[in-house]
């Protein structure tokens, strides 16, 4: 197996897609000639030419309005927003049109859309470009929100999500285009809606996706040298959510930390933790806590954005808290 | 108008009282003054009045419960009256609950509720513990009430629970152990071992008394005293009273204790850091035995009441001793403590004394023996007492002399009827 990056991965997936099923098709700003913002598509114009990669004005509504028209009369798009902050300026088809077409239309049509979004924060890009609202999104009925956290499951979750005749949004981390990891080669899915226990352990639960995962693994090493042993969660899907191996991990630790990239308040904890109590009331031996970004608009200045995201020692100590 | 019974306060140093018995059923009417409960405190169960007349409304704890001092314990007030729940949080210090009539309550759902399921959840004291600890514990029938919480702020969380099973299983776990060899057993019948649990005032006694006996230096003097005049004197007057007026030799004995102190103001002490305070009343303790222990009953100024006063009164207060309804007056105030266990024909015994008092007299029984006067040996009534002083307050030469200013009263007792 392959030691490789998150942006080769999700690169892996998004050609073999494309060598696979000729409806699938790539559009976005800067994603042709110059080959992807963040280089995932770099090849591929030269590769698929301009039909398949298509790059397009700086329009979100434009981008997503297009590639629904296409996903209804059978085509597979991958739309892609430089940010996920620029979805708010398509928002209407995010929310409103892809995630309840086939509802509105008595199943007349599918929304076979995959939207590649680029979220989080932590590279200085101010406070409208840096946010993580997938709390937003995952909202929304209809609307299928993934967001990994390792290489091999962005290219599962990818491959997926394209095949999905479901409309997508697929959360990718600013940061994390570099975090490398095994990736199998060739046909690999991962099935969409399923949370997945990425380290086990037996004293504590954190649950958590996409950057989380990597802060919280980290903060799993530290406490495991001080013999707490941290077991982690994945959620891997925000909607559908799949609570089946977080319950079961909660039900051995009784305890648990949930650790997201969003703000607290409304957030992918409040859902979780609220889903805890709900569904095993019975066995919580303490109160489950949240570590999340700070409620403030993310700072510019590269101290006080740090200090703004949740880091590896706030997920220590939050642990150490449910452990009392 | 409801209005809330507190828990009273009975005493400067009482923080919590046991509620032992409702005497009024919820539903049942009260007056003011009458007995709404019996509580236990450190030194006595007393009686706690309603202040208050109208219909027991609520009981707010359930017997046996520990409640600190002004802590709400019942609802008095109107027939149908309903309590809400925030007054009664409030309640602690003031006394006044804010009824709400249904009428009052547009949105009032037609079903009246009564009073009692409005406040049922402030009924017993609410035990920190995690839902989970909740469930181990209803599963392996652990009583949460006898669980120490070690969680954030005391909560009773897992591994409490299972510590205290797995204590209990390794306490019934050395029975399995065969032991060497077992001893014939010769008994036809065996007793086993009893657990009993103590009382408040038990614990209340013991708390006091090994205070008492750790701290203060104590020294003891003994004296024997001629009793014949006093019991000659005794059978006199008593042939004078009414069956349930006639004085015991005890009440001579306090009488003349109070009197001697009157000459010894030092024993008729407390001492206060570098201070002896020597009180201005003396008020002699007499100890009683209640079921559970003993309580120490009190004449106030002994040495100016009559010996009739004296012995009614302790009558009246050991009485009411015995069957725990003693009034918080009955045992506060005392200055010097006796303990008389002259019934129970004893020759001579020492006692501990009773904090923060200076001294304690014990008493032991007259009795005929032999004595030796003028040379010859002849029958006589004697009487012996040792006194416990506290020698940071006093020496042995004062105490001596105080037993023998004791003797001047008991041997010449005329002396206390004048």
């Amino acid at each position: 197996m392959a030691r490789i990056t998150m942006r080769e991965a999700i690169s892996q997936a998004l050609m073999e897609e494309m060598d696979r099923d000729p409806s699938v098709f790539i559009m976005g700003q800067e994603v042709g000639v110059w080959g992807g913002t963040y280089a995932v598509t770099k090849g591929f114009y030269d590769k698929y030419g301009p039909e398949r990669v298509k790059d397009t004005p700086i329009a979100e509504n434009a981008i997503l309005g297009g590639a629904i028209g296409a996903a209804m009369v059978g085509q597979r798009p991958v739309a892609e927003l430089m940010t996920i902050n620029f979805a708010f300026s398509a928002m209407d088809y995010v929310v409103n049109q892809a995630p309840k077409l086939r509802y509105m239309f008595g199943g007349q049509f599918d929304v076979p859309l995959v939207i590649r979004a680029v979220g989080g924060g932590g590279r200085q890009l101010g406070a409208t470009h840096s946010q993580t609202p997938d709390a937003v999104f995952a909202h929304f009925p209809g609307l299928v929100v993934v967001s990994p956290g390792t290489p091999a499951d962005a290219k599962g979750l990818l491959k997926s999500a394209i095949r999905s005749n479901d409309p997508v949004l697929f959360i990718e981390h600013a940061t994390m285009y570099q975090v490398r990891g095994e990736v199998p080669e060739g046909e690999y899915l991962e099935p969409i809606g399923k949370s997945k226990i990425q380290r086990p352990g037996k004293d504590v639960t954190i649950v958590t996706y996409c950057k989380g995962l990597e802060l919280s693994m980290k903060a799993a090493d530290e406490l495991a040298k001080q013999g707490i042993e941290v077991e982690i969660v994945d959620l891997r899907t925000l909607r559908p959510l799949d609570m089946g191996p977080v319950l079961e991990s909660f039900k051995k630790t009784n305890r648990a930390v949930v650790v997201e990239e969003g703000w607290k308040s409304y957030g992918v904890g409040a859902e979780i933790v609220s889903r805890i109590y709900e569904e095993a009331f019975d066995y919580v031996d303490a109160p489950i806590l949240r570590v999340a970004q700070k409620e403030v608009p993310l700072p510019y200045n590269r101290a006080l954005e740090q200090a703004a995201l949740p880091q590896v020692p706030d997920i220590v100590a939050a642990v150490k808290e449910v452990l009392k | 108008m409801a209005e809330i019974i507190n828990m009273p306060k009975l005493g400067f140093d009482m923080a919590e009282g046991v509620l032992v018995r409702w005497v009024r059923q919820v539903g049942e009417p009260i007056k003011k003054g009458e007995v709404l409960a019996e509580i236990e405190t450190d030194k006595a169960t007393v009686e706690v009045e309603s202040h208050f007349s109208g219909i027991v409304l609520q009981h707010l704890v359930d017997p046996g419960t520990s409640v600190p001092v002004n802590d709400p314990i019942a609802v008095v007030g109107a027939a149908g009256e309903v309590i809400s729940n925030s007054s009664l949080v409030s309640a602690g210090s003031k006394p006044a609950a804010t009824p709400v009539s249904p009428a009052e309550k547009a949105d009032t759902p037609k079903t009246e509720q009564p009073a009692q399921s409005l406040i049922t959840n402030n009924q017993s004291p609410v035990v920190k513990a995690s839902p989970l600890a909740k469930k181990i514990a209803r599963e392996k029938g652990v009583d949460l009430g006898a669980v120490v919480g070690t969680g954030p702020g005391g909560r009773i969380v897992r591994r409490d629970i299972e510590a205290v099973i797995s204590h209990q299983s390794s306490v019934v776990s050395p029975v399995a152990v065969p032991a060497a060899a077992p001893a014939a057993d010769y008994s036809t019948t065996r007793l086993s071992d009893e657990a009993t649990n103590t009382t408040k005032l038990r614990q209340a006694i013991g708390r006091r008394l090994v205070e008492s006996k750790t701290t203060i230096p104590h020294f003891y003097v003994t004296h024997e005293y001629k009793m014949e005049a006093l019991l000659e004197l005794r059978k006199q007057v008593n042939g004078y009273l009414p069956e349930s007026e006639k004085l015991s030799v005890n009440d001579f004995i306090v009488k003349a204790v109070a009197l001697a102190l009157r000459e010894f103001p030092n024993l008729n002490a407390t001492l206060q850091g570098d201070k002896i305070i020597r009180k201005g009343q003396v008020n002699v303790g007499v100890a009683v035995t209640v079921p559970g222990g003993l309580m120490t009953v009190v004449v106030k100024d002994t040495d100016q009441k009559p010996l009739r006063v004296i012995s009614s009164e302790v009558k009246a207060m050991a009485a009411r001793a015995r069957e725990g309804k003693v009034k918080p007056e009955d045992v506060d105030g005392s200055t010097f403590s006796t303990s008389n266990l002259g019934m129970y024909d004893v020759e001579d015994f020492i006692a501990i004394i009773n904090p923060p008092e200076a001294a304690i007299l014990a008493i032991a029984s007259a009795r005929e023996v032999p004595v030796v006067e003028n040379g010859q040996i002849k029958a006589g009534w004697r009487m012996k007492a040792t006194i416990s002083v506290d020698h940071r307050v006093s020496d042995g030469a004062e105490a001596a002399q105080f037993m023998q200013a004791l003797a001047k009263y008991l041997e010449e007792p005329v002396r206390m009827l004048v």
